[in-house]
């Protein structure tokens, strides 16, 4: 194995960026579905506990694959048809967005049931007790409801998020140039597979090493004041 | 919608998801048979028992599937040993090449079910078989095996699950799974709403099937009688 990957480093550095990115992106997307659908879910209308129910197992039921290229392929005649109308020919969906907008969508719909559990693991008496000291419904969500539910949701959106990371490699079938892509055009230049694929897979090795150790420090944060039972 | 389209690319649609099925059904039995000693070592009180399992199971579950399909489809060929063996006829089929990597995939995750499971057996059971005489390998195969399955039965069933979708990634390598075969008809029609959808149903239906099928088997296996301690 050659160590200077025949002048491929910086490429597959800036893929290794490029997947951080897309990660991440999709990250902030995906939380807020997740939220709201688990809100959706939990609501007291039934329309929206159907619309939620409905997000969460359809897109949880086909493959992210699929989704990715659904998203991708198929948004070119609605954007083209949305480019016509804003006076914008030939819009289309850039791999990248699409990339985000399909692993959002899948993170989102196993968000939701995590954010639902940790919803539902709030005892009610906190909820009452918002409601006896005057404060509005809202104010009871983000200050006495949303901060508990994080420590809660964390494991389970550590565990989505390592997922998130390795799906984004799907992306690469659609052309975005992350991890995966540039390693491919590495393969195609220099006729080494092994060596790229290994070097991608060392790659994704470290950075879910990386958010492991994250998410262990943010676990311990989450959870300071709380004893962990001894069993 | 243009549902003539997609009653027209039906009957090929289907034939992808019998490729589906056949890589799944692959996978998950072979995997599991894999698992199994996996599972065990990995379960084991001595270092050096546990190491290999646990560097297995990290490279599989820490690297994506798509990454390790293309090191065992296009990275095994950079070897001449590879291509002379005898093997090689099997590793230069996209088929076999998915279908191994799909099972080294999924083994991984099945032996950490298994291991969480073996964990998860109340300790008087084991010390209970030890007491009647049981070897240990006769507790293993009589006791905790079977405890370990039932435990584990829904964690398997989520990871069958997993399976099916990651089979999509076959498409990656020129097969026709359902995904594929989408992809080649989209390339003839330019209809990739229709066709993505009708793929999309076939893998609900197919997820929705094997949910219930799992269903029956926790039934039948008294899963729930079993949790009780």
């Amino acid at each position: 194995m050659n160590i200077d990957l025949h002048g491929f480093g910086p490429a597959l550095a800036a893929g290794t960026l490029m997947t951080v990115k897309l990660a991440l992106s999709a990250l902030c997307l995906g939380l807020v579905l997740g939220l709201l659908g688990a809100l959706a879910k939990t609501s007291p209308f039934k329309p929206l506990r159907w619309i939620g129910g409905t997000y969460s197992t359809i897109v949880r039921g086909v493959p992210e694959l699929l989704w990715v290229l659904f998203i991708y392929f198929g948004s070119v005649a609605l954007m083209s048809q949305l480019g016509d109308l804003l006076g914008l020919p030939g819009l289309e969906l850039s791999a990248f967005a699409a990339g985000v907008i399909a692993l959002g969508l899948c993170f989102g719909a196993y968000a939701t049931e995590v954010f639902r559990g940790a919803l539902l693991a709030i005892p009610k008496g906190h909820r009452e007790a918002g409601l006896a000291l005057g404060l509005s419904k809202g104010r009871i969500f983000s200050k006495l409801v949303l901060p508990q539910m994080w420590r809660i949701a964390l494991p389970g959106l550590g565990n989505l998020f390592m997922i998130l990371m390795k799906d984004t490699a799907l992306v690469s079938v659609i052309g975005l140039e992350e991890i995966m892509r540039q390693a491919q055009n590495g393969v195609t230049t220099t006729k080494e597979p092994f060596t790229f694929y290994m070097v991608a897979a060392m790659i994704y090795l470290g950075l879910t090493i990386l958010a492991m150790t994250g998410m262990h420090f943010m676990e311990k944060r989450a959870g300071r004041g709380f004893a962990r039972a001894n069993s | 919608m243009n549902w003539d389209v997609i009653i027209k690319w039906l009957p090929r649609l289907a034939e992808g998801a019998t490729l589906t099925l056949e890589l799944l059904a692959i996978s998950v039995i072979v995997g599991l048979i894999v698992a199994l000693p996996l599972g065990i070592a990995r379960s084991s009180r001595l270092w050096y028992v546990r190491a290999l399992p646990y560097g297995y199971i990290f490279f599989f579950r820490g690297t994506p599937l798509l990454v390790q399909l293309f090191l065992v489809y296009y990275g095994l060929a950079q070897f001449e040993v590879v291509k002379t063996s005898a093997l090689w006829p099997y590793l230069r089929d996209p088929f076999w090449c998915t279908a191994l990597t799909m099972t080294l995939h999924t083994a991984a995750y099945i032996a950490e079910i298994l291991r969480g499971s073996l964990q998860a057996i109340p300790r008087g059971e084991i010390e209970a078989a030890r007491a009647l005489g049981m070897s240990r390998a006769t507790a293993m195969l009589h006791i905790m095996l079977p405890r370990a399955a039932r435990i584990g039965l829904p964690a398997y069933s989520n990871e069958v699950i997993l399976m099916l979708k990651a089979s999509a990634l076959a498409s990656t390598v020129t097969l026709l799974d359902i995904t594929g075969m989408a992809r080649t008809i989209i390339a003839r029609t330019y209809m990739p709403v229709e066709i993505f959808f009708a793929a999309g149903v076939f893998y609900l239906v197919i997820s929705f099937v094997l949910v219930q099928a799992f269903k029956l088997l926790e039934r039948w296996l008294r899963v729930d009688a079993a949790q009780g301690r």
